[in-house]
């Protein structure tokens, strides 16, 4: 746990970290805890003696702390003292008292681990463990008969345990729930899943109080209601306490400023290598922060490649290896590396050792995102995190000085309020049947105490209890397979017990994309076989991870990539596994990863359109990112703080359409598609469109500049918000980011089997089969439930539509649009996207008739 | 080999890429029609042929708790009308595999029961049967076999597993994994080599099965394949080299 800023692991002969002072805690603690924060040299902070204080209170509190505050044993205090204190009873239930969840299994089993060493030092008899899907099916069960006295777990986990019959004993006893990295955790679709547990717990154990453990946001007032029962959700919002531990030292952030220009495009900041080289070398330990696994594998690469002291430097991101990640974990806070090359996998709190320095390659997309980053440098408050930010292109120098300057205000971004997703609730109505009958306006008084459910209407929630019982469809056909059926008392009860078997293997909100394993072979071995999959001699070799199944797809055989570090030849794929051979030396191919790509935030990007309008402030910038702005606006305008500029010119033989929104790639990409859509169907024959953060570019053969001029295109109609209604449905219908969205709630909800008992389903299969479902049910039920949660999803989700429709009206009447003979200083770096970025294309129908078109060249060249 | 496998008979032979809902196919010096539905004809004896309908599989796996939208019976069936109104053959074959499983008949709504039989009205109708369908039930009528041969021509539900000619055949479920230029589609497919025909299933939930599966190297033996991708619009031939593996 981050306790007092102390880790006596990771910092085994590091001094203690605060001055040590006479005890002088007031009287909140008792004896044993004042001397074992005298015996340590440390002080209690105030917000521990503050949520010690809302504890004994009985009240529901939210702790926001910076990292390195002590946030973890502040939320562990009260139990711990309460335990101390009163022999353990068994009025109730099992005697499980606190319960602990985290967002992530090796948090709680980080936690567990720290927590054991106060607990032994004050001689404390409290009973500690986990429970996660790692846990043996033999202890688990022991868990539920015989729980420990805390216990630290994952959202899934209290699902499945809600869902047995005797959750009302297990939790009987409960008094505490302590949710660690909720702003994390609250956001998300898992957090939709443990609201709807808590409001079940708050029913089991009616005398509990929770504590919220959050870094820093905006405003917490969706994080303080998220904690406590919302008792008249029409009326009012109840929120819990809040408790905001002081600030520590403002960080020490610096943009990295060189003699090399910045480049006009491009995410891997291969310019400025050879200085993050040198700050590596002259810090302790450095963490490299990269936004995508892309980027960390080429960062990663380009580091060793200048590593000529042969400095430990490591890699981490998700799609290695879990044992490679756990050496690389073990490794850096044995303070064995001098640096790791990370993606977000680490941005939650698991202890990093002894950090000195964060460098965030990249734009950091977030102002909370970065002070997050920031915060694993120098775990205590007290001094100053030390941070450098690489922009890898100019837009980025934009938002990286935006960032800084938010990060240097205080301010975060806002905790994004959501309703309850209603595939997770659908989940959720399963695991209530599977625990016992239940009756529904008991259920759904209890479902709308959850905050992100507070809205939901009561004849939604029968819809989706008609789903969960008949599948919901129009056509009634399926009474008699129905899987839960009324009793004599008005309830529902589970048509057979073998459904809980069901539920409990398609339990949890976590659909991952299609994994493919990337196992090393020999070259001979691997060359010999060629690509056929009825050779089968490539046997050892290590797995060196895990890539998404679509990125195989598009690689032949022969090319290369970047994986795990090194320069991989793809040789081949047989069932669930690529075989790849080192190819060093050879240019690599680079993976087009999607992953770990989060879009800029609202907050940034206002900030960096108040910056570009507003020529006072580019003094502040380097000097070739001033003079390109100064270009911009002696050559074309710069974009506004409220409107949107849109700049036509024809380039080749195309004529190119550049558009300047700032809302973050998702929502471009929307936008793009529709534009498209509607550009084709005014004769402008659009041909393809690319989007990054910053802007969207839309190229064709008809000339935009002079349709405009003479009015058969209007800028007012091609961007009115109308868009999203027709055009959005047609390019839904065909979408497949709409049948990515589709399968994940058609699994969540349990339409789909995640995995059949005993038999794991590929996740191939279940793309196959979900496609077909989606089909048919578009066709034939478009009303149907989970159509609606899809296209919910998709709003807030991989298509933005909610930041798009907020744009659309935020510009209505306020285009700006310049006429160009050529293309403008801003517009180069959304161009140089162009081949970097897959552009997006139309109907899969045309590829296939284009494919087809091939084939005909080909025999017609054969004949002739 | 597959990835150099010469274009055999199924070749198109129609050059312009406007018109591809139908294609020419050659079996064994027979001229057949593929259609984009997935269905075959045979206008010298003016028979249809499907394969694999499936029907009923929906409610197959609603019995087993896994409530899938029950309309795929009444979808696959509303197709197979479309395709029958633009070809009025007199004779259908239907390839096997036909129902999902053996109680097929007493799930299926008399509303879908009902277009079936007014799809048997005028003429002459033929189950073939499959591993789900080894018996069918007397109420779906049409006659039923285990194969027929009509003009040297054989139909059977499974494959021959070696390199035979002059069959038709379903079972496998033909699919195409379609990678270009960096997109890959993956679509149901009719395969063949000129001698011999696999059909891709008719039913709306079947699935596919990708051509370069083992499961299809004994029917095509060292001859290589060739296949008709079948498009939203139109019916694709595809060269073997943009094939991918799953």
């Amino acid at each position: 746990m981050s306790g007092v800023s102390q880790k006596a692991r990771s910092r085994p002969k590091g001094p203690p970290v605060r001055a040590a002072k006479p005890a002088n805690a007031p009287a909140v603690l008792p004896d044993q805890f004042k001397q074992w924060f005298a015996r340590r040299g440390w002080r209690p902070r105030d917000h521990q003696l503050a949520l010690v204080e809302k504890s004994q209170a009985r009240r529901s509190t939210l702790l926001i702390a910076p990292t390195g505050a002590g946030k973890t044993l502040a939320g562990f205090l009260p139990s711990l003292i309460a335990l101390a204190g009163a022999p353990r009873r068994n009025s109730m239930g099992a005697g499980l008292r606190t319960l602990y969840i985290s967002p992530l299994k090796a948090l709680a089993e980080d936690i567990s681990r720290n927590l054991v060493a106060p607990v032994s030092e004050m001689g404390l008899k409290v009973s500690i463990e986990t429970r996660t899907g790692d846990t043996s099916v033999a202890r688990r069960a022991r868990q539920r008969v015989k729980p420990p006295q805390i216990l630290l777990t994952t959202p899934e986990q209290v699902a499945l345990m809600l869902s047995s019959a005797d959750a009302g004993y297990l939790f009987g006893d409960l008094d505490t729930i302590i949710l660690d990295e909720l702003h994390a955790l609250a956001p998300s679709k898992r957090g939709d899943l443990l609201s709807l547990g808590l409001a079940r717990l708050a029913t089991l154990a009616p005398g509990h109080i929770k504590i919220g453990l959050s870094a820093t946001v905006a405003h917490p007032s969706e994080l303080l209601s998220y904690l406590v029962p919302q008792t008249a959700p029409d009326l009012m919002r109840s929120m819990a306490d809040l408790v905001v531990a002081k600030g520590g030292a403002d960080p020490d952030i610096e943009i990295l400023e060189i003699d090399e220009p910045v480049p006009w495009g491009g995410h891997s900041a291969l310019y400025a290598m050879a200085d993050i080289y040198r700050a590596i070398q002259s810090h302790r330990t450095t963490l490299v922060f990269v936004n995508t696994r892309m980027q960390a594998e080429l960062v990663f690469q380009e580091l060793w490649r200048l590593n000529e002291a042969n400095l430990p430097i490591a890699l981490h991101h998700g799609s290695l290896d879990k044992a490679r990640r756990t050496k690389v974990e073990a490794a850096m806070s044995e303070g064995k590396l001098r640096a790791v090359v990370a993606t977000s996998t680490l941005d939650l709190g698991i202890d990093w050792g002894d950090v000195d320095l964060v460098v965030n390659v990249g734009a950091p997309k977030g102002a909370s995102r970065l002070a997050q980053r920031i915060g694993r440098a120098n775990h205590r408050l007290d001094e100053p995190s030390a941070a450098l930010l690489v922009p890898a292109n100019r837009f980025e120098v934009l938002e990286c000085r935006a960032a800084l300057e938010a990060a240097k205000a205080g301010e975060q971004d806002t905790v994004i309020a959501r309703s309850g997703a209603l595939d997770v609730l659908a989940q959720h109505v399963l695991g209530m049947a599977c625990h016992g009958p239940f009756q529904p306006d008991a259920l759904f008084e209890e479902v709308r105490s959850a905050a992100p459910y507070a809205g939901l209407t009561r004849a939604r929630f029968d819809r989706v209890v008609d789903f969960v019982a008949t599948g919901g469809y129009a056509l009634k056909t399926y009474e008699r397979f129905a899987k839960l059926r009324p009793t004599d008392d008005g309830r529902l009860r589970l048509s057979h017990p073998s459904l809980i078997r069901q539920y409990r293997m398609n339990a949890g909100t976590i659909v991952e994309a299609p994994m493919i394993k990337v196992r090393l072979v020999g070259r001979r071995r691997a060359t010999a076989s060629g690509k056929s999959g009825a050779a089968r001699p490539l046997m050892g070799g290590r797995v060196l991870g895990e890539v998404e199944e679509y990125f195989i797809e598009q690689l032949s055989p022969g090319m290369t990539f970047v994986f795990a570090g090194e320069i991989l030849r793809f040789e081949g794929i047989s069932e669930t596994e690529a075989y790849v051979t080192r190819a060093p030396g050879a240019d690599a191919m680079i993976p087009s990863y999607a992953g770990g790509k989060f879009p800029l935030s609202t907050h940034l990007a206002k900030r960096v359109r108040a910056m570009l309008a507003d020529s006072e402030q580019w003094a502040g910038l380097p000097l070739p990112v001033a003079e390109w702005l100064g270009l911009q606006n002696e050559r074309s305008q710069l974009p506004g703080v409220n409107d949107v500029l849109i700049e036509t010119f024809p380039r080749g033989s195309r004529h190119f359409m550049v558009a300047y929104p700032f809302e973050g790639r998702l929502a471009h990409q929307t936008l793009g598609m529709l534009l498209t859509r509607r550009l084709e169907r005014d004769g402008a024959r659009p041909l393809g469109f690319v989007a990054n953060d910053y802007g969207l570019a839309v190229w064709g053969l008809g000339d935009l500049s002079q349709r405009i001029a003479d009015g058969s295109l209007d800028l007012d109609q091609l961007f009115a918000e109308d868009m999203l209604g027709d055009d959005l449905e047609a390019w839904l219908a065909e979408s497949s980011l709409m049948r990515r969205t589709f399968r994940n709630v058609a699994v969540i909800a349990g339409l789909i089997e995640r995995r059949h008992p005993g038999l794991e389903k590929s996740g191939r299969q279940v793309t196959m089969s979900t496609d077909l479902v989606y089909n048919v049910l578009r066709r034939h039920d478009p009303g149907h439930i989970l159509l609606e949660a899809a296209r919910e999803d998709a709003a807030t989700g991989l298509l933005d539509i909610a930041r798009l429709g907020q744009f659309l009206a935020r510009i209505r009447g306020r285009i700006r649009h310049q006429v160009l003979d050529r293309v403008s200083p801003l517009a180069v770096p959304i161009l140089i996207e162009i081949g970097v970025e897959p552009v997006a294309r139309l109907a899969r129908e045309d590829l296939l008739r284009e494919a087809a078109q091939e084939l005909i060249a080909e025999a017609t060249r054969k004949s002739g | 080999m597959r990835n150099t496998a010469p274009l055999l008979e199924l070749k198109p032979e129609r050059l312009d890429v406007g018109e591809f809902s139908q294609q020419p196919v050659s079996i064994s010096g027979r001229a057949f029609v593929a259609d984009v539905s997935g269905a075959l004809y045979w206008p010298a004896e003016d028979v249809l042929i499907v394969a694999d309908l499936h029907l009923e599989k929906g409610s197959a796996f609603a019995s087993r708790g896994i409530l899938l939208p029950p309309y795929d019976t009444a979808a696959t069936l509303e197709r197979l009308a479309a395709t029958l109104d633009a070809y009025q053959a007199s004779t259908v074959i239907c390839l096997g595999d036909s129902f999902h499983d053996r109680n097929a008949a007493d799930r299926m709504t008399a509303e879908d029961r009902g277009t079936l039989s007014i799809l048997q009205e005028d003429r002459d109708w033929l189950w073939l049967n499959g591993n789900h369908d080894p018996v069918i039930d007397a109420r779906f009528g049409g006659e039923v076999r285990s194969e027929i041969t009509v003009s040297d021509i054989t139909f059977r539900h499974e494959p021959t597993a070696s390199p035979v000619t002059h069959e038709i055949a379903g079972h496998l479920h033909p699919a195409a994994r379609v990678s270009f230029h960096g997109h890959v589609i993956r679509r149901p497919c009719f395969v063949g080599n000129g001698n011999r025909l696999v059909l891709p299933a008719f039913g709306t939930y079947a699935g596919g099965l990708n051509v370069l599966d083992e499961a299809f190297a004994p029917l095509f033996g060292n001859d290589g394949l060739s296949v008709f991708v079948l498009g939203q619009e139109g019916l694709y031939p595809i060269a073997p080299r943009l094939l991918k593996e799953d």
